[in-house]
């Protein structure tokens, strides 16, 4: 992945298969603390102990069309080679959550990329869950919660043309008042 | 800045069309994004199917995400779906390809044979 936004779209595909109904994507670029956290929490079906112990392991999946997964391990690689740290909590029946911390400036932290784009591919995609995305950088923050924007649509699809690139002009300047 | 303002008058436009749309899903898009889809650049793909069909305002196109299709190595992966057509596999889709493949397959209703995967094997 070039990208750690290319990262949360992956692994949110694992709570969309989960059956999460809600599921909530933090981003929060900390300069001062030198930290980027991404958290991705969930109220899919969970993972048993047995199996959160071994979801790090690439030849662990919940496939079965072939044994091996690399979405978590290679977040989990990305966060870890620039000296963060990365965490799954889960319960069975309950829900995940994920979270990786980036060291802000370390030379081998790849670039957020583009965030817009992935909350667009997942809200339109996905438009069943429920979606909570907040993005920080510093004291600054944009918050989308798909909940609010369906409430004003009243059974209009994201789909829709006009609503897509509404939609889509909304998460880019929502993002770009950030910097 | 984008009100939800304008969100409601959009909404007021679509409202006529969308018992109309619901069923009326002839075509259907998708794409792979999976690990492997996603590190090959299945995001803007996606993207940019999604832009050329609301530009288009082609309100029959569903567009959808899938998981891992099998041949990683060809990704990123598209395939359309006409009905009463065989499925078309295109691989190797980039943005430029995408935005082709909805131009002149979906709307001028002719195969991109040379994205296809048969030509790619």
């Amino acid at each position: 992945m070039r990208e750690i936004s290319l990262h949360i779209l992956d692994i949110v595909q694992n709570s969309v298969v989960a059956g999460a109904t809600r599921i909530e994507v933090f981003v929060d670029e900390d300069i001062a603390a030198d930290r980027l956290t991404v958290e991705i929490n969930d109220d899919g079906c969970g993972m048993s102990k047995d199996f959160l112990a071994k979801v790090i392991d690439p030849f662990t999946t919940k496939r079965t069309t072939r044994k091996v997964g690399l979405g978590i391990p290679l977040f989990k690689n990305a966060a870890e080679s620039t000296g963060g740290s990365f965490e799954i909590q889960s319960e069975l029946g309950k829900g995940t959550c994920v979270r990786a911390v980036f060291g802000y400036s370390h030379i081998d932290r790849q670039p957020l990329g583009d965030m817009a784009d992935t909350m667009l591919g997942l809200f339109t995609s996905y438009e069943q869950i429920d979606f909570v995305y907040r993005h920080k950088v510093n004291d600054k923050e944009f918050e989308v919660v798909t909940a609010d924007l369906k409430a004003v649509l009243e059974g209009v699809s994201f789909t829709a043309p006009e609503v897509y690139l509404w939609l889509s002009e909304f998460l880019k300047e929502g993002e770009s008042e950030l910097n | 800045m984008k009100s939800l303002a304008e969100l409601e008058a959009i909404r007021n436009r679509a409202k006529g069309n969308v018992t109309l749309r619901k069923d009326d899903h002839a075509v259907r898009v998708v794409v792979g994004m999976a690990t492997c889809g996603i590190a090959a650049g299945a995001r803007p793909v996606l993207a940019a199917i999604m832009d050329e069909v609301a530009k288009r305002n082609l309100e029959h196109v569903a567009v959808t995400q899938t998981g891992c299709i099998g041949v990683c190595r060809l990704e990123p992966i598209v395939e359309v779906m006409v009905p009463g057509e065989e499925k078309v596999t295109y691989v190797k889709v980039d943005e430029k390809k995408a935005a082709e493949i909805v131009s002149e397959h979906i709307v001028n209703g002719r195969i991109v044979t040379k994205y296809t995967i048969g030509a790619a094997e």
